[in-house]
């Protein structure tokens, strides 16, 4: 295994799609995203880098090639393995926020911890709220998650990714719903997770200017890396 | 490795939040288990009451001396005419006596054998009813009223006065309720009877019988053993019958055969004599067992619609716990423990409403000239049928959950979360 530091690392993914007409989405992707690093993926609609992202999550199975994460190949495992593997490893966050509406903030946060139960409900509950804190939504941890602003919704789901203090945070267009404003937000949570834990993040945006601002940035075109 | 409490709790606060369908689908199921307990519950209460109509006043085995011609005819034993076609005209009875024959020693030892709950002995005696000029024939039972009241439910057909009234008097007698008002007769009065032989003697009325058969009412009357033995002026060993009640009704072909070999009399048992109640009781069962799975059957669509269109809504839910690391098993078992609850909260409640209209209709009068003793609609609360109920609940919302919960497992998150 070359370098013991990438976090994140894929040799010669292809992936087809079958339907409606076959199609080569992605051809011979080789990435790696090193610990610490804050990467992002861009690239034209239907360039294939959400397709590659879903793939990184383990979300997706149905690809060539060889997934590792942490330095463990994580292709070929049962989806249980993998649900296991996302729960303790991988944050997720989404364009549209994706909470469990009828639950409260914080039970929003604490799921995938209870989920992964190594911690007591005692222990999951102060570390919730903690992770609400540091997100400046502390305040609104008992509030229904159907009832608080967008922005509000993305920082929840960004402590929720956190709970359980994964290796990597993936984004699937984390500001592409959300102002100028709140967008600017949450890229300094982004940029103050890095610097001080040291989380890995990979994003895939349209915003040029948040690209930019990354360590580095992953173009892709028609299902290629095209710039790394 | 399944964490129960966060799938449950899920479970719970989706049921929460959809009350509406939640209840609907809880009334589903509460309806059919409701139905199914009480038509049960009435269904064989009322095939009991018909059962025990007759069984419990028939004996399990009943011995007596049958009298009938010898089935060897002297003329086939004697050796000269062996190989002879013997023809005998006008064959006659076989001279016995309808007594049966040892009766005390057999009764001692029926009611030592470990098998029989009681053999009561029974002086059966063809008497007349006078009343003024007028006479009615009719029979005169003697029995050990105490036994009979153990074994046979005595004390249910005696519609006025007490078997222990019969007990205590000497000349006592408990009158046929037909009888008692073709004669205009009441406990207290004295009613003349006469023997084939002409013995005339008087009995008191301590109390009145009522079978609900009017064909027995209008002849049989009661008497205590040792009354009838000195009314027809014979002694203490004089007995016609013995009924024999088993701890095991299975049992009791086997023991008649035996019996009927061991101690040279007829016996028949319970089966030869009743074999039509069985049938109708187990169409009626069927018929109650069939309206229930019915029911249910209903009540199974139900949940099985509204998982399906709650599956639909909670489609976003769904992709978030996959992608936050819940497995396609957890995700079913959430919408598995939805119909579970479903069932067991609906379960419950339906053995709470079968229960309180089975009481209801327990209540109901239920008045009729055939059954002196029942006075509502017979009810049979039987813990089992509660047990196949709840069973039957969960069964069948399992069924109803297990295929759209199955389908929730199976959904690609990456499609909904993509739009796709």
């Amino acid at each position: 295994m070359e370098g013991d530091n990438f976090v994140l690392e894929t040799k010669n993914i292809n992936k087809y799609f079958r339907k409606p007409v076959d199609f080569h989405v992605l051809k011979d992707i080789s990435i790696s995203i090193k610990k610490g690093e804050f990467a992002s993926i861009m690239g034209k609609s239907g360039s294939g880098k959400s397709t590659l992202l879903y793939i990184l999550s383990t979300m997706d199975r149905d690809y060539t090639g060889a997934l590792y994460l942490n330095n463990e190949l994580v292709t070929g495992k049962s989806q249980k393995e993998l649900s296991r593997i996302r729960n303790k490893h991988i944050g997720f966050v989404f364009q549209f926020h994706y909470l469990l509406s009828e639950f409260s903030v914080l039970e929003n946060v604490m799921l995938p911890a209870k989920k992964l139960a190594e911690k007591s409900y005692i222990q999951i509950k102060k570390d919730a709220l903690e992770k609400l804190e540091m997100l400046h939504i502390g305040h609104l941890a008992k509030q229904r998650a159907s009832r608080i602003s967008g922005g509000e919704k993305q920082r929840v789901a960004i402590a929720r990714a956190l709970i359980n203090n994964p290796t990597i945070l993936m984004g699937d267009e984390p500001t592409g719903n959300l102002d100028s404003h709140n967008s600017e937000n949450v890229f300094s949570i982004f940029k103050q997770l890095k610097e001080e834990v040291g989380l890995s993040l990979l994003v895939v945006t349209h915003d040029e200017d948040f690209a930019k601002r990354t360590d580095r940035i992953i173009q892709m075109e028609d299902g290629r890396i095209v710039k790394q | 490795m399944t964490n129960w409490s966060v799938i449950l709790n899920i479970a719970k606060t989706h049921l929460i939040t959809k009350m509406k369908s939640t209840v609907t689908a809880s009334l589903g199921v509460t309806f059919g288990i409701g139905a199914y307990i009480t038509l049960v519950s009435f269904m064989t209460g009322l095939n009991e009451m018909l059962d025990d109509l007759v069984l419990n006043q028939t004996p399990h085995i009943h011995l007596y001396s049958e009298i009938e011609p010898t089935l060897n005819q002297p003329v086939s034993r004697y050796q000269a005419y062996e190989d002879a076609f013997n023809i005998v005209h006008s064959v006659k009875p076989k001279l016995s006596q309808t007594k049966i024959h040892n009766a005390l020693p057999i009764l001692n030892y029926l009611n030592t054998d470990e098998n029989v709950l009681g053999a009561t002995p029974e002086l059966r005696a063809q008497i007349f009813y006078l009343s003024g000029s007028l006479e009615l024939g009719g029979n005169l039972v003697g029995v050990d009223i105490m036994e009979s009241v153990r074994l046979y439910n005595m004390r249910d057909y005696i519609v006025e006065g007490t078997p222990e009234a019969l007990k205590n008097t000497e000349n006592g007698i408990l009158l046929g309720a037909g009888l008692a008002n073709k004669m205009s007769l009441s406990i207290g009065d004295r009613v003349q009877i006469s023997t084939v032989k002409g013995d005339i003697f008087p009995l008191k009325i301590v109390g009145i019988y009522q079978s609900g058969i009017a064909e027995i009412d209008d002849i049989q009357s009661f008497a205590n053993l040792n009354t009838v033995q000195r009314i027809l002026g014979e002694p203490q060993n004089y007995i016609t019958d013995i009924n024999i009640k088993l701890y095991n009704l299975q049992s009791a072909p086997t023991m008649a055969r035996s019996l009927e070999k061991q101690f040279a009399v007829k016996a028949t048992d319970i089966n030869e004599a009743n074999a039509q109640f069985e049938t109708g009781s187990n169409i009626r069962n069927l018929i109650t067992y069939a309206v229930s799975i019915t029911l249910l059957i209903v009540a199974g669509f139900g949940i099985y619609n509204i998982l399906n269109m709650l599956i639909y809504e909670k489609m976003k839910d769904i992709a978030i716990l996959r992608a936050t690391g819940f497995s396609g098993k957890d995700v079913q078992l959430v919408f598995m423990s939805q119909a579970m609850i479903i069932g067991a909260v609906g379960g419950i409640f339906g053995l709470i409403i079968g229960y309180g209209l089975s009481r209801l209709i327990d209540n109901i009068a239920f008045e009729t000239q055939a059954l002196p003793t029942i006075t509502t609609y017979p009810i049979n609360y039987n813990l089992g049928y509660y047990l196949i109920g709840i069973t039957f609940a969960l069964v069948s919302t399992f069924i109803a959950g297990y295929l759209p919960s199955n389908k929730a497992k199976h959904i690609d998150p990456v499609r909904i979360i993509r739009g796709t």
